[in-house]
């Protein structure tokens, strides 16, 4: 992928198999349209996103990444999404310490009805992110060995 | 038979690692006993060239602290795992990046800008600063470069084995090399220590509740700690869940929680990240508005929290784009 115009970014998206995953499947079964730089990773609860993934994600040429789960109170397992609400929070600032910019980090609630609101979420996203243009990291610092 | 030839070296540390090995005492003299000695610059009096001269693969056991963060540390490490059948990293910033690896927030330009030029303590209205090379009176002076990061050991040079810790305690180290020079060879990569967290050797750990909620966390300087309670049950940050052992809970035995210095368990590449999965997931306020001013008013930084020793291993590495 280049710089400039012809730059399409890569999102990769957890998403909760009993909310966001069924909107996801809504909206295609709707018809509904929405970009497709998104790579959606089905997991069983938002709270199964170890925030080794989300790094790695970063780490392995993701230009944002999306958690998505089900709205407070309507977690299947009862409270694995208020776990991922606090530790989305922790990981924004991690992240934004470490350089990377907010707009390419976003936690969602998404229930299984809301194919719009996945509509909507992803195509906002990959706007912002387009904007912003592809995450450079810098040259894989090289290993090394025994000269 | 000869005695098996060791080597130790320092880079981007304290000096608290040397520290460590001289509070082997008695047992330095045990270790004089069994091994040649044949490089240790802060101690005797050796230079480059004594290395230099050495058969390649001729020491047995080469141990290095600090990280990498000078072109003469990177120099210096390449002909030292070219003379050594078995390099250790020894300490934090050899196997993580320890403190030193936390100026990895921040590009190399910035660090010597504060350094050179703005810290409160500076006067430098020439803004010199440190050059490569420099020629005063016909006579030419060079300084090794400073690097864009600090690495790790393992980033520069192959490594066989790791001794964690900040700085790794004397039984550890006694152990790792009594057991190398025995010949009980572990598998390579491994790293010396416990398998398991330190919880698992902490005299705390029995008063750990089942199920560890917090509804606020506090941090080690607003709370006096009853030193009979689990720390983390107590609702300061603890990173002993997500720590390995073998560190005999030296800071719990001291009065202060775990800051992480052994690194992560097997099998975790992230210490920080899990650390901070854990810690949000004890912490029991459902109310994101509410968790959020309570991080906000604790003043909240994943990386001096979870990172403290591994920021240089965990971070990512962003690459400025043109006009930042």
């Amino acid at each position: 992928m280049s710089d400039g115009d012809g730059f399409e970014p890569t999102i990769v998206v957890f998403a909760c198999h009993w909310c966001t995953y069924q909107a996801i499947n809504l909206a295609g079964t709707s018809r509904m349209k929405y970009p497709p730089n998104v790579r959606v990773i089905r997991v069983m609860c938002s709270g199964r996103v170890d925030p080794q993934f989300v790094i790695e994600a970063f780490k392995n040429g993701a230009d944002g990444v999306l958690v998505a789960g089900c709205h407070p109170g309507d977690c299947h397992y009862v409270n694995g999404n208020m776990k991922t609400m606090r530790r989305t929070v922790m990981l924004e600032k991690l992240l934004q310490d470490m350089g990377i910019e907010k707009e390419r980090f976003r936690r969602e609630w998404i229930s299984a009805a809301e194919a719009k609101k996945w509509v909507e979420v992803v195509t906002e996203m990959v706007e912002q992110v387009r904007k912003l243009g592809p995450l450079k990291l810098a040259e894989k610092r090289e290993v090394v060995m025994n000269e | 038979m000869s005695k098996p030839k060791v080597a130790l070296y320092w880079c981007a540390s304290c000096g608290g690692c040397e520290e460590a090995t001289v509070d082997l005492t008695e047992r330095l003299f045990d270790l004089i006993e069994a091994v040649d000695i044949v490089f240790w610059p802060i101690a005797m009096d050796f230079k480059r060239e004594d290395l230099e001269k050495m058969e390649d693969g001729s020491i047995d056991i080469a141990i290095i602290n600090g990280g990498i963060r000078l072109e003469e540390h990177e120099e210096m490490v390449k002909l030292l795992r070219r003379k050594s059948k078995i390099v250790i990293a020894y300490g934090s910033c050899a196997h993580l990046g320890g403190i030193p690896g936390l100026a990895n927030a921040y590009p190399r330009e910035e660090i010597l800008k504060f350094a050179y030029e703005e810290a409160p303590t500076v006067i430098n209205p020439d803004k010199v600063r440190p050059m490569k090379k420099v020629t005063i009176d016909g006579m030419e002076f060079e300084l090794p470069e400073f690097l864009e990061y600090l690495k790790p050991l393992d980033e520069v040079i192959d490594v066989d084995y790791y001794i964690p810790g900040c700085p790794p305690t004397p039984d550890l180290t006694w152990e790792a090399i009594s057991k190398l020079l025995s010949g009980e060879i572990p598998p390579k990569g491994h790293v010396f220590g416990s398998d398991k967290s330190l919880c698992h050797e902490c005299p705390l750990n029995e008063t750990k509740p089942d199920e560890i909620r917090l509804e606020e966390l506090k941090r080690p300087h607003q709370v006096i700690l009853d030193r009979s309670k689990c720390y983390l049950a107590q609702g300061v940050l603890c990173m002993g869940p997500v720590t390995r052992g073998g560190c005999e809970a030296l800071c719990i035995k001291g009065g202060m929680p775990c800051t992480g210095c052994f690194g992560p368990l097997d099998g975790v590449y992230n210490q920080g990240a899990k650390a901070l999965s854990f810690l949000a997931s004890v912490i029991d306020i459902e109310d994101e508005e509410k968790y959020r001013e309570m991080l906000e008013k604790l003043g909240f930084d994943p990386i001096g929290w979870f990172f403290r020793y591994s920021l240089a291993k965990g971070m990512i590495y962003r690459k400025k784009r043109d006009g930042e």
